[in-house]
């Protein structure tokens, strides 16, 4: 009759792995959910290789406060039309210097106030940009008063 | 044989369709980290604000002067790039008994006992608008570093411990006063053309 006296007898049983596909699923949708695709289709040459390097790096916290502005040769689909100089995209298009303004209300508009002032814009600039257009984006962020920005660059190895 | 049920679908395989598909996902997840480096732009001075020009005397200021075929001018001298860490650092740490480096100022700081010398020297960096960026960048970052550099030591020397990033709040803050990161970019000028 004792629960344990008697099992000696049996065979210890397999153990089930049934659920195993429900935790390997768990698993699944967390990924997929977290997978972010690329969210703004690049019109200018900055793929993170192109990036400069530094070694004094820092990560940039909250991506949601991050607005990001992209200055590199057109792709080469645009280049027929808008040659090679350096461009400014900002979101999915091209810009010019007058749109940074606009862009940067807009992006502060989307935003929380108390938010605000913990905004960042991020450059992203290709490496072999020359410093004028950087400087005069530089100036128009004063302008806006945008001043917290970071120059992306990737890790020196 | 009609009379048979139909038999279960075997799922052991399930496990291994969805092995596939989370190892699919992955590989592709890329966590996106953005880095680089932290700056702060000035705040733009204002056309009905006369404009004050801040004197300051020429030992206090290092010229940093990049022109559009990358080579520095640093302090008037030609330099080069691997140079400019060892420059930048005995500019900013200064020294009291040489005189063309920057005047040092007593200060008592908050953390620390004795008082201490806290040189007025600031970097001044001015580029063209021909430079590269990733001369900009370069340069940038080897400012960044000759100042964490010497605020390590300083973590060493005052506190005991290796690195700045060790220190509580209070600690940093004191680093931070004793070498203040002063990089003030020059307002663009166009000298070199395109």
């Amino acid at each position: 009759m004792s629960k344990f006296g008697n099992n000696d007898k049996k065979e210890v049983p397999a153990v089930s792995t049934a659920s195993l596909p429900d935790v390997v699923f768990m698993i699944l949708f967390f990924f997929m959910v977290t997978t972010s695709m690329k969210e703004v289709e690049l019109k200018v040459e900055v793929a993170s290789q192109s990036l400069p390097q530094a070694t004094e790096i820092k990560k940039l916290e909250k991506k949601s406060l991050v607005s990001y502005i992209y200055v590199g040769k057109p792709r080469a689909a645009f280049q027929k039309t808008l040659g090679t100089e350096p461009r400014i995209q900002l979101n999915d298009s091209f810009a010019g210097l007058d749109d940074i303004k606009d862009y940067i209300i807009a992006e502060r508009e989307k935003r929380d106030e108390a938010e605000v002032p913990f905004m960042t814009t991020s450059l992203k600039v290709h490496k072999d940009t020359k410093m004028g257009i950087v400087t005069d984006i530089k100036q128009e962020l004063r302008k806006a008063s945008a001043l917290k920005i970071n120059y992306s660059s990737r890790k020196k190895v | 044989m009609g009379k048979h049920k139909t038999p279960e679908i075997n799922s052991g395989s399930m496990a291994d369709i969805a092995f596939l598909l989370l190892i699919f996902f992955l590989v592709t997840t890329t966590m996106d980290t953005d880095t680089g480096i932290a700056r702060q732009l000035p705040p733009i001075a204002e056309n009905n604000k006369v404009k004050t020009e801040v004197e300051i005397k020429e030992r206090n200021l290092l010229p940093i002067k990049v022109n559009q075929y990358d080579k520095l001018l640093v302090g008037g001298k030609p330099t080069l790039v691997n140079n400019l860490k060892e420059k930048a650092k005995e500019f900013i740490k200064s020294n009291p008994t040489k005189n063309e480096l920057p005047e040092m100022e007593e200060k008592s700081i908050k953390g620390i006992n004795s008082p201490v010398l806290v040189s007025k020297g600031i970097i001044s960096l001015q580029n063209d608008r021909g430079t590269t960026y990733s001369r900009y960048i370069e340069i940038q970052d080897i400012l960044v570093s000759a100042y964490n550099e010497l605020r390590n030591e300083a973590a060493l020397q005052y506190f005991g411990k290796t690195t700045f990033d060790e220190l509580s709040e209070v600690q940093q803050d004191a680093i931070k006063e004793i070498y203040p990161q002063r990089i003030s970019e020059a307002e663009p000028k166009n000298i070199g053309g395109k």
